[in-house]
């Protein structure tokens, strides 16, 4: 059961990002609804993945302001994002190597745990009572992503789709309220892709999870996105549903190929 | 006022010693990404071999070119049985090794020709040059000025070396990339055999410098250790930054131990670069050469 | 065939994240500590606890810390010697200047002396990394070494600079032979290494090894990398802060600062790498087989002089045993970087299999 789409919950203003002389995004404005899927779109070196990153506090926009859920601000603090429910998975996978994928999964949880770590050292009381309620919160996501064959394998060793189910199992743990995907079906075979499409709509219907989604294959976005955004050298050359942009001559050009 | 520039250059050519041993490290660190302990340990083996060379009768200028022999001779054979197994290990596996490599290193140098301290003579005094001395009144020790001579004349081949020689640019590419530099065909072996020889020469070259100066014994590897606080001070990866950190290094403990020290009790030699090139790092962590890292995410 | 799961399912969760899940662990494991407490002080000698179980259990304490540090935490630090130095003259200063302090109490208070100055010289790793903090534990070492060396206060202003360590008294009791040195050193230490698994296995240990892993990702998920770093470096120094104290206390018998030079962090360096970086159980491997190897080198050269008459100096003893050492290092980082932890594990692997071959 689809959620109706909501309020804005993300609101970007005027946002332009350099570094040194390259300018990456040059005043980008969109917004985000909540519980809709939005996608971000646009050939390679457009900006995107820095897009996501200023909007998680990674990189510090020069210009422009970010509102979210009505508190507007220069720029967004890491801790903070994560703290109020942004969770994110990353284009060059971002997950521990050392650790198994339920260590990486419950790392997850992180924000929730509360016991200190001499607690933890008694490992009595609080500490142990947490870590097994953490456990079962842990196992649910596991189950919904279909990984408990590899619970205790270390990452390092996993082959890369699996890996990137994985660190999208541990931005879930965190129970988002918007989850920003950086290209979560790269290097994937068509089933694959069809597996993780399943899982971003599943957790889209079943959590209400706003989604910003970057992505290349058309068609993933065609269908699943209900509002996307065309970013092309920084800039933004289209915004609306995936039909308007379809149809939208500058989209065309940037990304089918006319030289410009 | 002549005091403080005679403990200022006495400081600053002591550092140029310090800049040998760490042109050493940046040379192997340049060359293949290896940050190498054991560099005090090759000053120390090259010291005291050329030194039990010379007690077997035989004569000086022989003694060189066969230390050095065998300077590269042992370079070949760390590369060989050292290197070679931990090609594209992380950094900090092959930091590891090295430290192990000084240790044998050592045990190896002393087992070989004895644990003695001994003297070093290469002709030159350390007595004040009385050409400045009459003319300033300052006393430059002539060993120091020689040294100071010979560390120049090595700085500016290696700089050249490196950046306008062929091999010199696959140095670099190998220091980046172990396995995209044999992707590439360059001969990784030959280019570690050649780097670690060279090494091996600038350790003979040290070794003899500072065991003239302060006699061939166990402590000289302890020189090793000074060196790190003029990498972080120069750069890892910088020949014009070892000098400059070196010779930072040298004046700055020097003046320190002789303004400060009698303040609280002296020693303040052993720790006082750590903790200058600490303080720098918290200003500048990648050192006053030394490129900035960008981690993309 | 004996080392076989099958059969043990686990229908509870807190059953799957025991320490020690399979039940043929625990069944060693108990007969282990049986072995430890009750049959090793009946049967050893002195000459076995002084020289051998009451140093390994000590600098395994040592490297423990280190290695929640190093291992786990990934910063990498040459400084644990210094550590320890601060929390045994905390201690002694401690016992001496505070009368009636319960000498427990004193070695805690040692430790947290030593995690206070741990935190002051981990500041540093907020800013730098890798080698380069490497370099900043170093100035700790030589700093630190030099402070206690030069400050007269520290050894109560005695004239050679060594101090002779308080006895230790518990509840009355004098801790004076060697078996009662033996089982003190023993129970402190398997409370704190107990304490150290229970942490690494909890959140605080996944936040250490997300910042060692990468520290980028770790920040967006809400980790704060300086505190678990800050955390790291406090822990640790508290362990080899009591590490120290008992080293002064239980082993040596003087409380001196050349005890703890920057051979002795090496030493302990060696020991996690031997060990395994990373795991609990490396600190004791790697504790035992470097307390040990030295003895094992002097008896074998021993047994070559005697044997072969080769009438071998003794420097040849040391140096070999330097070689050896550095050797070593090598070879275990060529072939199993992992250190002898893996090589347990692995055999651990092939006994569930045995006797089959696969």
């Amino acid at each position: 059961m689809t959620r109706p789409i909501g309020d804005v919950v993300l609101a970007l203003e005027s946002i332009s990002l350099s570094f040194g002389g390259v300018k990456a995004l040059t005043d980008i404005s969109f917004d985000v609804r909540e519980h809709e899927v939005r996608a971000i779109i646009g050939p390679n070196g457009a900006g995107k993945s820095s897009m996501l990153n200023v909007i998680n506090g990674v990189y510090r926009p020069q210009q422009g302001t970010i509102t979210f859920r009505g508190k507007p601000r220069r720029d967004m603090n890491t801790h903070d994002a994560a703290a109020q429910g942004i969770a994110r998975t990353f284009q060059n996978i971002a997950l521990f190597r050392g650790m198994s994928v339920l260590d990486n999964i419950m790392t997850g949880r992180n924000l929730r745990m509360k016991a200190t770590f001499l607690e933890q050292a008694i490992w009595w009381g609080r500490a142990r009572n947490e870590e097994l309620e953490h456990r079962r919160k842990v196992e649910e996501v596991i189950d919904f992503l279909e990984i408990q064959h590899i619970r205790r394998t270390p990452v390092g060793r996993l082959p890369y789709g699996l890996q990137k189910r994985v660190e999208l199992a541990r931005a879930l743990a965190a129970e988002p309220s918007m989850l920003l995907l950086d290209e979560p079906m790269a290097g994937m075979n068509v089933e694959e892709k069809q597996d993780m499409c399943r899982f971003v709509l599943d957790v889209n219907e079943q959590y209400g999870t706003t989604i910003v989604l970057i992505e290349h294959d058309m068609g993933v976005v065609m269908d699943i996105s209900d509002r996307v955004v065309v970013l092309d050298y920084g800039r933004k050359i289209g915004d609306g549903t995936p039909d308007e942009v379809r149809g939208s001559q500058a989209v065309i050009d940037a990304y089918l190929g006319v030289a410009h | 006022m002549s005091f403080f520039f005679e403990v200022l250059i006495g400081g600053l050519l002591s550092g140029v010693m310090y800049s040998l041993v760490a042109l050493g490290f940046v040379l192997i660190y340049k060359a293949s990404g290896v940050f190498n302990f054991a560099q005090g340990s090759m000053v120390f083996f090259a010291a005291l071999t050329f030194v039990g060379i010379l007690e077997h009768g035989v004569n000086f200028w022989l003694a060189l070119p066969a230390t050095l022999a065998v300077m590269v001779v042992l370079g070949l054979a760390i590369e060989r049985v050292v290197l070679r197994p931990l090609v594209n290990q992380p950094q900090i596996t092959l930091f590891m090794a090295t430290i192990g490599l000084s240790f044998f290193l050592e045990g190896l140098a002393q087992m070989l020709w004895g644990a003695n301290v001994r003297g070093l003579d290469l002709g030159l005094q350390d007595e004040p040059l009385q050409a400045i001395a009459d003319a300033t009144g300052i006393n430059v020790s002539k060993f120091d000025l020689v040294a100071a001579g010979i560390a120049a004349l090595l700085v500016s081949s290696l700089a050249l070396f490196f950046s306008h020689t062929r091999i010199g640019r696959a140095l670099r590419a190998v220091a980046d990339d172990h396995q995209a530099a044999l992707a590439v065909g360059i001969p990784l072996q030959q280019i570690w055999a050649i780097v670690w020889g060279v090494a091996g020469f600038v350790a003979l070259v040290t070794g003899l410098l500072w065991g003239a100066r302060n006699g061939v014994q166990f402590a000289l590897t302890f020189v090793a250790l000074k060196a790190l606080p003029v990498l972080i001070l120069g750069g890892f990866e910088s020949v014009p930054g070892a000098i400059v950190g070196g010779l930072i290094v040298g004046a700055s403990e020097k003046l320190a131990e002789v303004y400060l020290g009698p303040y609280v009790g002296g020693g303040i030699e052993g720790w006082f670069p750590y903790v200058l090139a600490l303080a720098f790092l918290l200003i500048r962590p990648e050192g006053l050469f030394g490129e900035k890292i960008i981690r993309r995410v | 065939m004996l080392y076989r799961e099958a059969g043990q399912f686990k229908t509870h969760y807190a059953a799957d994240s025991a320490i020690l899940p399979i039940r043929q662990d625990r069944i060693a494991m108990a007969a282990l500590l049986v072995v430890a407490f009750v049959a090793v002080p009946l049967l050893a000698s002195p000459y076995l606890f002084s020289a051998i179980l009451i140093p390994c259990l000590i600098l395994a304490l040592a490297a423990l810390g280190l290695n929640l540090l190093t291992g786990f935490a990934g910063q990498l630090s040459l400084g644990a010697a210094a550590f320890m130095a601060v929390g045994a003259f905390a201690s002694y200063n401690f016992v001496l200047r505070v009368p009636g302090i319960p000498l427990l109490a004193a070695f805690a208070c040692g430790g947290l002396m030593a995690a206070a100055v741990g935190i002051v010289f981990g500041l540093p790793s907020l800013r730098i990394r890798g080698f380069y903090l490497a370099v900043a534990t170093l100035a700790a070492q030589f700093f630190i070494i030099w402070c206690l060396t030069k400050f007269g206060w520290f050894t109560n202003y005695s004239s050679s600079g060594v101090i002779t360590a308080q006895k230790l008294v518990i509840l009355g009791y004098t801790f004076d032979t060697p078996r009662a040195k033996y089982l003190l050193v023993l129970g402190i230490v398997a409370v704190m290494a107990l304490a150290a698994k229970n942490m690494t296995r909890g959140n605080v240990g996944r936040q250490w090894m997300a910042v060692r892993d990468m520290d980028v990702a770790a920040e967006v998920i809400g980790i704060r990398p300086m505190r678990a770093k800050l955390l790291a470096f406090a822990v640790s120094s508290f362990y080899c802060g009591v590490a120290g104290a008992l080293y002064a206390y239980a082993y040596l018998g003087t409380v001196e600062p050349e005890a703890y030079s920057l051979d002795l962090s090496l030493r302990i360096l060696f020991m996690i790498i031997i060990g395994g970086v990373g795991t609990i159980l490396g600190a004791f491997l790697g504790s035992a087989f470097i307390v040990i190897l030295p003895i094992v080198l002097n008896m074998l050269v021993g047994f070559l002089d005697n044997t072969l008459h080769l009438n071998v100096a003794s420097s040849v003893a040391s140096n070999l045993e330097l070689m050896v050492f550095g050797g070593l290092i090598i070879f275990f980082l060529i072939v199993e970087p992992h250190g002898l932890a893996r090589l347990w594990q692995i055999a651990k692997e092939k006994l569930r299999l045995w006797p089959f071959p696969h």
